[in-house]
């Protein structure tokens, strides 16, 4: 019975994902592209908000990406914390940028579609100062990537800065929501309260939601895959600087 | 074709725009680092072959 | 781990500057905001709990990255983590001598410097309550950031970008007390928030930062 631990193997990794890859990457690029032409060309508009509706196909799915991301990358840290995983932490470390772009696309669309409905780009309403607080959490991160110099040390220490930060992340959202009561609408796009939505806004949503956790997932892999090569060719030159 | 979208069009057209320009970058970004350090690899692997 | 203490705070007090400069950098930032933002006593009040909180953070967030550096430079930190003390003991005990040198006095200037602003009278005694019960918390994450960007070149500036965010909660709930005592409102919540981020940051960081240290020293 083979441990599902063995998928974390680097030579494991690298074989199932070089199979996997393509054919994830065209899911992901189809459903996305399907997502947003649908939302963009076939939705009607909104009877409120017009055809600025059509934002919340891209807004929504980043922004519920950009969350989980760091979900991930708390696990994936945890993984690398407790059983010395190489690749675990290899793909928190490919996540971080996807999440941080993902941060800013939920950010910048907010503020576009912001700006005609509430009548400010900018508003420190707790949800968007909360993105920027993951914003922030995320570059922070990255920069701690950047600055070590060792790998394993780079991936523990980015690993326990991971663990802190998700709890004062967290504890960051409740104090934000106690610092100002906002203006956001409820979930009406979370999983458990469809009903608020109509179906035509509803089902496009579904699928470009899809299209951008699979394109997540795509773009992980493919930068885990980079990840592991990289820390290969830094062995190896390490080895050939050692020799002479 | 085109949709009409009203008096929101900028906005719309705006936010895709900006959500193509940043995904795009991070694609291509990623795409790029991975041939780069694909190819540094196999150069790698084959001097250190070749020395035994 | 009391002589650990003491060491800390004769080195601060040799060394000069370890009081000297939190409170400096303080006073400056609260001479400097009337002159950005006007003399306008009413504009000043209003913003006063607000300013003195922020000012207070990166006083405190200054003198950070001496908590570790020196003992990391000369070596002592190799010894002090062999030595036969819980190296999560060191950490507060070096967390505590921050309080003790920068948190403390900051505490006493803040009412002083209260007066420059305008701050208004019912928010003095909520203002020194926050900043007492808030600044061990900026100073126990502080020392979390200075643990894990310690042995980095340039860890200081990295060390602000990382610490800051950590700052955010405890920021929130000490100036919405102080605005909220300023207007006479009731001030239970946050001022309970922002004591048990304090209690549980002291309870676990000291763990992470110590791990953290570990990590860096092997």
């Amino acid at each position: 019975m083979a441990s599902i631990w063995e998928w974390a193997n680097p030579r494991k990794f690298m074989a199932w994902t070089d199979k996997a890859l393509p054919v994830i990457a065209v899911a992901a690029a189809v459903l996305f592209v399907a997502g947003l032409v649908w939302g963009f060309f076939f939705v009607p508009d909104d009877y409120r908000q017009g055809a600025t509706v059509k934002i919340f196909y891209i807004h929504v799915p980043s922004a519920m990406i950009a969350i989980n991301a760091w979900l991930m990358m708390l696990v994936a840290s945890l993984i690398w914390l407790v059983r010395r995983h190489h690749v675990s932490v290899l793909a928190a470390k490919a996540a971080a940028p996807i999440g941080l772009v993902m941060t800013l696309i939920a950010l910048a669309s907010g503020a576009i579609w912001g700006k005609p409905m509430w009548g400010t780009y900018w508003e420190w309403d707790p949800r968007l100062t909360s993105f920027l607080i993951l914003f922030l959490f995320y570059a922070g991160y990255l920069a701690l990537w950047e600055a070590i110099e060792d790998p394993d040390t780079a991936a523990d220490l980015t690993s326990v800065l991971c663990l802190v930060g998700s709890v004062f992340a967290v504890l960051s959202r409740y104090a934000v929501n106690f610092w100002n009561q906002g203006l956001h609408q409820g979930a009406s796009l979370s999983l458990d309260k469809q009903e608020n939505v109509a179906d035509v806004f509803w089902y496009p949503a579904l699928v470009s939601l899809a299209g951008f956790v699979l394109l997540f997932i795509a773009l992980v892999l493919l930068r885990t895959r980079t990840e592991v090569r990289a820390r290969r060719l830094h062995a190896i030159e390490m080895r050939e600087r050692v020799q002479g | 074709m085109m949709p009409d979208l009203g008096k929101y069009a900028s906005d719309v057209l705006a936010a895709y725009g900006i959500t193509f320009v940043l995904l795009g970058g991070l694609i291509i970004l990623s795409l790029r680092k991975s041939a780069k350090i694909k190819k540094r690899l196999k150069s790698a692997e084959e001097r250190r072959k070749s020395n035994g | 781990m009391i002589r650990l203490l003491l060491r800390d705070l004769t080195l601060a007090l040799r060394a000069g500057g370890g009081f000297g400069l939190g409170l400096g950098f303080f006073l400056i930032l609260v001479t400097l905001v009337p002159f950005g933002v006007g003399p306008n006593s009413e504009r000043l009040a209003a913003i006063a709990p607000g300013i003195l909180w922020v000012g207070a953070l990166l006083a405190c967030l200054l003198s950070l990255d001496r908590i570790f550096a020196l003992d990391y430079e000369d070596g002592s930190l190799d010894l002090l983590a062999t030595a036969p003390v819980p190296l999560e003991g060191l950490v507060a005990m070096k967390a505590l001598a921050h309080w003790i040198t920068t948190g403390l006095p900051l505490v006493i200037a803040a009412p002083f410097l209260g007066v420059l602003l305008h701050l208004d009278t019912d928010a003095y005694r909520w203002l020194i309550i926050t900043l007492l019960i808030g600044t061990p918390a900026l100073s126990i994450i502080g020392a979390f950031g200075a643990a894990i960007t310690v042995g980095l070149k340039r860890g200081g500036l990295l060390m602000s970008l990382l610490v800051l965010p950590l700052y955010i909660p405890t920021l929130i709930f000490g100036a919405e007390v102080v605005r909220r005592g300023a207007r006479g409102f009731e001030v239970t919540t946050p001022l309970l928030m922002q004591a048990g981020i304090t209690a549980g940051a002291i309870a676990m960081l000291p763990f992470a930062a110590a791990a953290a240290i570990r990590i860096a020293l092997r």
